[in-house]
């Protein structure tokens, strides 16, 4: 939020609704509503003194209501901009009476006059991110919901946990405010039903949200007892399943598979009971602390008014209607869709696809690219090489996150006597852009030339407070972030001294590091315009033609002889798109795109460069070409497992779900003509060589059931799953399948299908005998084809592409992304992108989703000229290396040659290629090689520091004695 | 910046400061952030070090490293107060293990004098070549590699700590052994390899040895 705020070319209107819609793509007139907040957003700095003297209680919306708020408020601590606005509960506005509001802001910042306010913009493209809304179990009174106060829903409870929460995080429950020993969470709610005021769909987020809730929890009270009431467990995205096993395995918890019924509320205690049933003990009746309600996912509220005002065409559920080939693209051309309003999505595909919208806009309005542009100007910077350190010290309350816990104008007087500090101070937020202001003008009237700020983990802030350096004239490097959040007021919450003392300690050890501190340079290095890609399937080509149509030139490069990758063996979706014909469409506009070289029967050789400037050899049948390039798409895709298992490979009656596919395809006749089939999921995976869910394998059954049936609709089919994991709108074929009679079979991994081959009357069967977990029988059922839904596993060069392009594998052996949700679609090495299922098994909607995504971060490398490398890396003192290569051996990245210097060699480290993580610098035997910003002078000043505290307060023991 | 990044001067320079046990988080094994296993290399270091701790008399316990995610909030808790226990029940360094202040910091001085040394001796003989923590677990368990560690670690640290304590002054065969509280013999022993090497001459008139 914050970065977007600062970014140049993004305006953020806040409290503001569109009117109207005028206009065609690339030059729309959006007519905009800003509601009146009756604060003036130039005068408020956020202070609250307004919210400490408003006399108004309401119900805090940010907190679901469990807590109160003011009636002038700041919605929540990190709200942009941080500043209040004024509900409508006002005593004012109601009545015209108080202004208690308007008499104590010290920056006349209260305008009660406010009027909503028209504003018109002109803008190429749209895209609609308006989230969800929660499903409401209210309407209905759902487990008791609105009536009972210790039923609540999983927002609420996750507004417990949080630390901004209503009770600063930890967990009270409603009736007594008492922490609750026993809680149970009850999942569905809401979805997988088609009960009226349910949805029928899956809400796809809420089992995964659940584990969370359960660990978390957890987390504060390792006593406390955990009951999950689910159905299905759907844990079908990258590491879930893993995540899943480890919140089971905790201790206390208990996941029963189980549909619930309220029991009754205990009029003494406020408890609630619930009824289920397991199979060996019947039902139940259980008493509980707290009802946690999963609820899932609706449209957003103002759907149908979107709708209309943008002419959108919704899906059945409410949700927009997105092109199953394109699910950013509505009906609408120009205006596209990200997020949950695509349907109930979880985070990293919310935001590949807002990057995949972005893409769109970028096809849009290419030839208008970087005319808008606004840069930002710096001051000139100045030296400090040779000066005495001065240096001043911020130390942030974080609103009541850190003031809370660490005295803070305590810690700002100790600060102020540590050596070359010359100013300490304290800030409510430092983050705000006044606090960045007051920061500026400090460095200017201190005249400091270093900063630490105490604060929270320099993870997310750190790169906005280096630009506040920057502004103010320093160089960035000349910062040093003090975690006294994450590492302090929130760990030790309960200990409110020591934690004071702690923050202490750790600015005391950043002063020292401080002091020797160095301002460094970037390097500016030139970017290559093409893209290479690697790999023709959907993502491959999608991703190839994306960048294409922003104007650049793209090299797809693909090991077989022909484009399609996987997907020429797939040839229908659930929703019924045709995907043959959608293959041989996309295949023939990558050929004729002018800007698209295509290498098929292709291999890479070689790999090298970086950012910017990479060097790929490729060979094929016309030879061998050194490829230049900015930017690396990884997209190699995956295959499907080789069943070792349940008699594959030693009679064709015995098929994967694929080549069942490509045989219901053709309207084979040896199979239509067949009577009985049998599915098993989780072929291959799920298990302890493979801890992941391969995710398309359930719908896949449900497709190819759907297909037999209607081939055939006496056909028999049964699928024997674990948890079918039809998630979203997927369920409702699901759902389908069952009413076409598809039975479903439940079986426990320790008691997996039994299989033999029989021959009776000349003809072949395969005999399954499977235990029905909820009747505990085993019956048997005489198959003319059992059919496999066989894993899917990463391609068999990953291992090769990952070493050759030094990118990572996660531990399933997919390319691990920088980040799982904010970054899913790069590497952490810098210039190389992915996308498709080299990452994870999707979906083919989902594999487009991604492939536009990464096109979109492609876009932003390459659309610049340059790109800056870090500071932070390892440099050379030629003077005392013995060019022993003890540092070659420890970079793997390659970023380190040797170089005649003189009469000699010594180590030289490209600065590209160095990514900081300073192995080198531990191995070297001179301490020739130093990694910048974390020299040895810098960390050992540090572990100085660390202990001084002793010797000073032996010091001041001496002194008082005198 | 990498756990791998974490130098044997950072442990010892702790130590120095009066720590009584120094901590290493790392990420965990074979999921690196980086692409270089970096925290391999920290491994490799805690298992050398340990063992410099035992050949000099401290405890090794002093010393751990455990890998985590960031998502693994209660791990860390319960390693880092696990550690904090175990070091509260070893006590203060130095003083627990029998060690005087002045010995103490003698054997950390020597050690720190050698860091570029074990640098190379870690390169060439002490690297782990399979990355997994039973090849780790394995190669440091070796009777060949603690044989290694001291021909070629211990012995140095042995001279290096006379080299120490001649900075001062001369000595005598007498007041080294007392103040290195070793045995006579391989004083002397140490001595005469000092005196081969040049390092050490033996002053007739005061009947001791000093530094060249």
């Amino acid at each position: 939020m914050v970065e977007a705020d600062r970014h140049t070319n993004i305006e953020i209107f806040t409290y503001t609704e569109v009117e109207s819609v005028e206009g065609q793509p690339g030059d729309f007139r959006i007519t905009l509503t800003k509601k009146p907040r009756y604060i003036i957003e130039d005068k408020c700095t956020g202070c609250t003194t307004c919210v400490e003297n408003c006399p108004v209680l309401i119900p805090d919306p940010y907190n679901q209501g469990l807590c109160t708020s003011k009636a002038v408020h700041i919605y929540f601590s990190l709200a942009v901009p941080l500043i209040t606005y004024i509900d409508e509960e006002c005593l004012y506005l109601k009545e015209k009476k108080c202004k208690i509001c308007e008499a104590v802001c010290g920056n006349q910042a209260i305008d009660f006059t406010q009027k909503p306010e028209r504003v018109e913009i002109k803008v190429g493209a749209v895209v609609l991110a308006p989230g969800f809304e929660i499903f409401n179990p209210g309407l209905k009174n759902d487990y008791g919901y609105g009536r009972l106060p210790n039923v609540i829903t999983s927002l609420d409870f996750e507004r417990l946990l949080s630390s901004t929460g209503p009770f600063e995080g930890e967990i009270r429950r409603p009736s007594d405010g008492r922490h609750p020993k026993r809680i149970a969470w009850v999942q569905c709610v809401g979805s997988r039903r088609v009960t009226p005021g349910d949805n029928s769909y899956c809400s796809a987020v809420c089992c995964t949200y659940t584990q969370k809730q359960v660990i978390l929890a957890k987390e504060h009270d390792a006593e406390l007892e955990a009951t999950i009431f689910h159905n299905d467990i759907r844990s079908y995205g990258k590491d879930f399943e893993p995540y899943f096993k480890r919140a089971e395995n905790l201790p206390g918890v208990r996941f029963i598979r189980s549909y619930v019924s309220l029991g009754r509320e205990i009029p003494e205690t406020n408890n609630v009971t619930l009824r289920y049933a397991t199979p060996d003990q019947g039902v139940k009746e259980e008493e509980f602390d707290l009802v946690v309600l999963s609820v899932g996912l609706n449209p957003p509220a103002d759907a149908l008014k979107l709708a209309e005002k943008f002419g959108l065409q919704l899906e059945p559920h409410g949700f927009c209607r997105v092109e199953p080939t394109n699910p950013v693209a509505t009906n609408q051309p120009g205006i596209f869709v990200s997020g949950a309003f695509q349907g109930p999505i979880d985070i990293p595909e919310s935001v590949f696809g807002a990057s995949g919208a972005s893409s769109q806009c970028g096809e849009l309005l290419n030839y208008r690219r970087g005319k808008l542009v606004k840069e930002k100007k710096y001051p000139e910077e100045k030296d400090v090489l040779g000066q005495e350190p001065r240096i001043g010290v911020f130390v942030c309350h974080c609103g009541a996150n850190i003031g809370r816990v660490i005295n803070v104008p305590e810690v700002v007087e100790y600060v102020k006597r540590l050596p070359n500090v010359v100013h300490a101070q304290e800030q409510l937020f430092s983050c705000t852009t006044n606090a960045a202001k007051e920061i500026i003008d400090m460095v200017q009237e201190k005249e400091l030339n270093r900063v630490i700020i105490a604060a929270c983990s320099p993870r997310t802030l750190e790169p906005l407070f280096q630009d506040t350096l920057k502004e103010a004239g320093l160089n960035q490097y000349l910062l040093e972030m003090t975690n006294i959040r994450e590492h302090c007021s929130w760990v030790h919450a309960k200990e409110k001294e020591n934690a004071t003392e702690k923050a202490k300690d750790l600015i005391r050890m950043s002063v020292a590091r401080t002091t020797v501190l160095e301002p460094l340079r970037e390097i500016e290095l030139p970017v290559n315009k093409t893209a290479l890609v690697l790999g023709g399937g959907i993502a491959g080509m999608t991703c190839a033609l994306s960048i294409a149509r922003q104007g650049h030139e793209v090299h797809l490069v693909e090991k077989d002889s022909e484009l399609g990758g996987v997907a020429r063996r797939i040839h229908y979706t659930l929703d019924g798109m045709d995907v043959q014909s959608y293959l041989s469409d996309l295949r023939s506009k990558v050929y004729e795109h002018p800007l698209i070289h295509v290498h098929t029967n292709s291999e890479i050789l070689e790999a090298t460069g970086y950012v910017g400037n990479f060097v790929t050899r490729v060979k094929s049948h016309r030879g061998t070409a050194g490829i230049k390039h900015g930017a690396t798409v990884l997209a190699i895709g995956s295959r499907e497992y080789t069943p070792k298992e349940y008699l594959y490979g030693e009679t064709d009656k015995v098929l994967t779900q694929l080549e069942l596919e490509e045989r219901l395809a053709t309207q084979d006749e040896g199979l239509t003509g067949s009577q009985t089939f049998v599915m098993i999921q989780c072929v291959g995976c799920r298990n302890e060589e493979r801890n992941y869910c391969s995710r398309v394998c359930c719908s896949q059954a449900v497709k190819n059931a759907l297909k037999i049936k209607e081939l055939n609709p006496e056909a028999d089919v049964y699928i024997l799953y674990r948890d079918m994991r039809t998630y979203g709108f997927r369920e409702d074929y699901y759902r389908e399948a069952s009413e076409r009679d598809v039975k479903f079979i439940r079986y426990e991994p320790d008691r997996a299908p039994r299989v033999e081959l029989v021959s009776q009357g000349g003809k072949e069967f395969v005999r399954v005998a499977v235990t029905e977990e909820i009747v505990g029988q085993e019956f048997g059922i005489d198959a003319d084809y059992l059919v496999l839904s066989s894993a899917v596993l990463p391609a068999k060069d990953a291992e090769a592409v990952s070493q050759l392009f030094k990118v990572t594998l996660g531990p399933d052996g997919f390319f691990k992304e920088a980040h799982v949700k904010l970054r899913p679609v790069e590497f952490s090495t810098e210039g190389v992108y992915l996308c498709g299922t080299a990452h994870f098994p999707k979906h083919i909607q989902e594999v487009i989703n991604q492939a536009n995504g990464a096109a979109s971060r492609v876009l932003t490398l390459l659309s610049h000229d340059t790109v800056t490398s870090s500071g932070a890396i390892c440099v050379v003192d030629e003077d005392k290396c013995v060019a022993c290569a003890a540092c070659m051996t420890a970079c793997v990245y390659g970023a380190i040659e040797f170089r005649t210097v003189g009469e000699r060699k010594a180590a030289m480290v490209n600065p590209a290629i160095c990514k900081g993580d300073g192995l080198c610098n531990a191995v070297c035997p001179t301490g020739a090689i130093q990694l910048k910003h974390f020299t040895d002078e810098e960390l050992l000043s540090q572990i100085d520091a660390a202990g001084q505290e002793e010797i000073e307060e032996e010091m001041e023991k001496a002194v008082a004695a005198m | 910046m990498c756990s791998g990044r974490v130098d044997l001067q950072f442990i010892l320079r702790a130590l120095m400061n009066n720590m009584d046990g120094v901590f290493i988080g790392g990420c965990r094994l074979g999921e690196c952030n980086y692409t270089t296993q970096g925290n391999y290399y920290a491994l490799g270091l805690v298992n050398i070090c340990r063992k410099l701790f035992q050949k000099i008399g401290l405890n090794p316990e002093r010393l751990e490293i455990r890998f985590m995610s960031s998502a693994e909030g209660i791990l860390f808790v319960k390693v880092v107060k696990d550690f904090i226990h175990k070091i509260r029940e070893l006590g203060p360094l130095g003083e627990s293990e029998g060690l005087s202040q002045d010995l103490l910091n003698l054997k950390l001085q020597a050690l720190a004098k050698l860091v570029p040394y074990i640098r190379l001796v870690e390169r060439e003989r002490l690297r782990v070549p399979e990355k997994s923590e039973a090849a780790y677990r394995e190669f440091f368990a070796r009777e060949d590699v603690d044989r290694l560690i001291d021909e070629l670690i211990v012995e140095k640290l042995n001279l290096s700590e006379i080299m120490l304590l001649l900075g001062h002054g001369p000595l005598s065969t007498a007041e080294l052994s007392e103040r290195l509280g070793e045995k006579p013999s391989e004083v002397l022993h140490h001595l005469s390899t000092l005196s081969r090497q040049g390092l050490v001459r033996f002053d007739l008139e005061q009947k001791k040895f000093a530094a060249i």
